[in-house]
């Protein structure tokens, strides 16, 4: 059966790209965040996953409001990425994984988690960015599945309910008939919020207390609802519920690996996180 | 008639069904603005590209006029509108700055101080 190898969450500001895309990682702005990662790349060095499993949240790139599915999941081939509108420079395509995607939709659809299914699907920053992030050189052999999690339009999906469907993915996956190695990836947050008078808000105590909960004790995060979550980390920061789904699919314990937390990137609160599984 | 009453947080407008609703055609523009086709047509023609998408008189105004807020309370969402924003060359300072009335240099020091405490 396939393994999950650990898990790694990690903030998807659009304009990280443009520095990625400029080399300005040793820039004294940019510093603070990129150099987070080198412990995590080696990590991923020593525990080799084949297919990264990307929980992350559209921005107007694959779903406008016309239709706007709380869960979705891709089972493409190969994902592209496209113009996003605010000039960010467009990445080469991921390879798909079309075994796990339909592993996954069959497993988590029977276990009442009714997702969105999509055989033709464009990824945006928030499934790119990560990918970049995290195989800087890119892993040719990587296979992905893009599940995408309505932040949009409100109502959300619920922390109670993200957790759970996070552990019905990595009950599918430790079900799936393969030796592939899986890491599962949370995208988006940490507290940020980019419109309306409150615009630039953030915070810190919350965001440091969420990082060490979702290590320790995940369940923690159910006690809020949607708005709290706004309240407490901004209109943009409750993309941390991809997070929360990311780390329900690891299972009870984990050992976290490395975090990194850095502000500002943007009007963002920049996280990163590495959990292995035991 | 909204069966619960909503929950208030101050600076901040809740993208849910009524916004939604409000802001479709306005959003439907912005969300055109992934093609550099429409952003080129809509930059020689701004008027009338959002008669084009519908977009009634308060929305017209917001968008000529460039005020996020004014977006924002004729139902336009922030990805959305980021898009628009994209194609004055705006960051998310530029618009952070605007909506909250600081200079941008206020706006980015107010980041980096919310990292100091």
């Amino acid at each position: 059966m396939a393994k999950i190898v650990g898990g790694i969450s990690v903030t998807h500001v659009p304009y990280i790209g443009r520095a990625i895309a400029n080399n300005l990682q040793q820039d004294p702005y940019w510093k603070p965040f990129f150099d987070g990662f080198p412990p995590v790349h080696a990590w991923l060095d020593k525990v080799k996953p084949d297919v990264a499993v990307v929980v992350y949240n559209d921005h107007g790139l694959n779903f406008f409001l016309d239709k706007m599915p709380t869960f979705a999941i891709g089972a493409v081939e190969e994902y592209h990425n496209a113009d996003e509108g605010w000039g960010i420079p467009t990445v080469a395509p991921f390879k798909g994984d079309l075994d796990l995607s339909w592993h996954l939709i069959d497993n988590l659809i029977e276990d009442g988690f009714d997702l969105v299914t999509c055989q033709e699907m464009l990824v945006d920053h928030a499934f790119t960015l990560p990918l970049e992030l995290l195989w800087p050189k890119r892993n040719a052999g990587l296979r992905t599945v893009p599940i995408c999690q309505n932040t949009v339009q409100f109502p959300l999906p619920t922390p109670k309910r993200c957790l759970a469907f996070g552990r019905a993915i990595g009950k599918a996956i430790e079900s799936w008939d393969s030796d592939a190695r899986v890491v599962v990836l949370g995208t988006g947050g940490l507290s940020h919020q980019l419109d309306g008078e409150r615009a630039g808000f953030i915070n810190k105590k919350f965001d440091l207390e969420f990082l060490d909960k979702l290590v320790s004790d995940p369940d923690w995060v159910t006690q809020y609802s949607i708005p709290d979550l706004v309240e407490l980390t901004g209109t943009q920061g409750v993309e941390l519920i991809n997070w929360l789904t990311a780390r329900g699919a690891l299972g009870d314990t984990v050992k976290a690996i490395h975090t990194n937390y850095h502000i500002p990137i943007s009007n963002t609160a920049a996280g990163l996180i590495a959990m292995e599984t035991v | 008639m909204a069966s619960k009453s909503k929950r208030v947080i101050p600076g901040t407008t809740i993208f849910d069904g009524d916004m939604a609703r409000k802001g479709y055609a306005l959003n439907k523009m912005c969300y055109s603005f992934n093609s550099e086709e429409n952003r080129q047509a809509f930059l020689a023609d701004r008027e009338g590209y959002c008669a084009r998408f519908g977009l009634n008189a308060e929305q017209t105004k917001a968008v000529l006029d460039l005020s996020v807020l004014a977006m924002l309370a004729a139902g336009g969402n922030a990805y959305f509108i980021a898009k628009l924003g994209g194609i004055y060359k705006l960051d998310m300072q530029d618009v952070g700055a605007q909506q909250t009335g600081m200079t941008k240099a206020e706006f980015q020091a107010k980041l980096v101080e919310a990292g100091k405490n």
